[in-house]
């Protein structure tokens, strides 16, 4: 578990890729510099789409965290 | 009592279901015992897929409308309005100007992706579309007298209509200014928000190699984050800067605001269960096309039978039937490659595309078919 405090969760569980990252997207698109964004994903694909993408952004993926049935990404708007 | 069904949205998916229940509830519509409304704020049908050919010169905007009431099944009650609210409890519809309300026993929704490029700054000045009429005859000048420089195709977001179309433009633009004895002054780029050049990795997979060979640069991760008309840059969220002398832009796309305000999806788009099309936070409303968040292509062959679909179930609910027709995630497209040859693609929810080899063949069929969709939108085909 981790105690990091989201400012704004996308709950992308059931979308099909590339949907959950492009919903980050457009979360991340409106948020402020220092925003950290919850996305909700239970596709496999994000576990690599969200890092890869994270980083060429330039934002900071602070945590993954692995729930029953989908993972959770915090990432932090630059 | 009669059974009142109503759909809001006179698209691909509203104008099809309307033909499919007025043909397959006719003995209920004749003895009164249903009506079948339309709602739309405009009285004509607009056939989107027209819009890509009108910037190379090929078809006109008026190639694309009919009159609704031409197409539409004269069993089917149709109204020019705008809504402006629904109230799934009350199962009522409200209506510019003041209009009496209108009730339903069933509601399905059909309203369609709409454009948003004010959400990117400089896009509406800098950037132009061939997704709205408008947009498409100033590209058409546009690339009429466009002769030399960077031309740059750039999908600011997804989802948007027509997955395959952005391809299909770079694809074809390269063929024209090839034809044209052009190419050579002009360099083509393709922007795409993730780290492919397609959301279906299949499709993705299938088109960068064309691309390579057609000299057609590639630039993934790029989300557009603003557009300086003045200095004729864009710049992505990644920090990634583009030169252009012609910017042509998938615009963001949003669905419609009453829907949000009816708590039954984000954006515009109705959360449904995927294979039945009910929307999850509310009875009786089904939701098709665009408006469906199912995750399968904003394409017209998905309105299509997705439509199909909506109107068995509703034809069992008004016999007093368990609805058993589902959707599977249909969905096919043609996909030009050039001015003369197009690929195909068919595939569901469990079966990924498989690209066909470009052929002349695929793309007069292509043609073929936007003839034919007349044929489509009244129910025929």
């Amino acid at each position: 578990m981790t105690d990091i405090e989201p400012d704004d969760t996308v709950d992308a569980r059931g979308a099909a890729c590339p949907g959950p990252l492009m919903d980050l997207i457009g979360r991340i698109r409106d948020a402020e510099s220092g925003d950290v964004i919850r996305l909700l994903s239970d596709n496999d694909q994000s576990l690599t789409d969200v890092p890869e993408w994270a980083e060429e952004a330039g934002n900071e993926l602070l945590a993954v965290e692995k729930l029953d049935d989908h993972d959770a990404f915090y990432v932090e708007k630059a | 009592m009669t059974e009142h069904v109503v759909i809001v949205g006179g698209g691909t998916g509203g104008s099809v279901l309307a033909n499919d229940l007025a043909d397959r509830l006719e003995p209920e519509l004749d003895a009164g015992e249903v009506r079948v409304t339309l709602i739309n704020d405009d009285p004509d049908h607009v056939y989107k897929p027209v819009w890509l050919y009108v910037p190379f010169g090929q078809r006109e905007p008026a190639d694309g409308r009919r009159a609704l009431d031409e197409l539409v099944d004269d069993a089917v009650d149709l109204r020019i309005d705008r809504v402006t609210e629904i109230d799934t409890e009350a199962q009522r519809l409200r209506f510019d100007g003041g209009a009496p309300p209108v009730s339903y026993d069933h509601l399905v929704l059909a309203t369609g992706s709409t454009l948003e490029p004010d959400r990117i700054p400089g896009l509406a000045e800098g950037g132009h579309d061939y997704y709205s009429e408008s947009g498409a005859t100033d590209l058409r000048d546009e690339l009429l007298a466009f002769t030399e420089g960077d031309l740059v195709l750039s999908v600011v977001g997804t989802p948007h209509m027509c997955p395959a179309a952005p391809l299909e433009f770079v694809f074809m633009a390269d063929d024209w200014l090839r034809e044209r004895g052009l190419r050579e002054d002009v360099d083509i780029t393709y922007t795409y928000p993730i780290q492919r050049v397609h959301g279906n990795p299949h499709i993705a997979e299938w088109a960068r190699p064309i691309m390579e060979k057609r000299d057609i640069h590639v630039e993934t991760f790029f989300n557009a984050e603003s557009v300086d008309p003045e200095a004729e840059t864009v710049t992505s969220m990644e920090e990634t800067e583009l030169d252009y002398d012609l910017l042509v832009t998938i615009p963001p796309h949003t669905g419609v605001e009453l829907i949000e305000e009816a708590g039954l999806g984000d954006d515009g788009w109705v959360d449904v269960d995927k294979h039945t099309l009910e929307a999850e936070a509310a009875e009786n409303v089904y939701a098709l096309g665009d408006t469906a968040d199912t995750g399968v292509p904003n394409a017209g062959s998905v309105a299509h039978y997705q439509a199909g679909v909506v109107g068995r179930r509703l034809a069992s609910e008004i016999r007093g039937r368990p609805a058993t027709a589902t959707y599977d995630g249909k969905t096919l497209c043609f996909i030009e490659t050039g001015m003369d040859a197009a690929s195909f693609v068919e595939f569901d929810y469990e079966n990924p595309p498989s690209p066909a080899p470009p052929s002349e063949k695929l793309h007069w069929s292509k043609l073929a078919y936007n003839e034919a969709y007349w044929l489509t939108a009244r129910g025929l085909l």
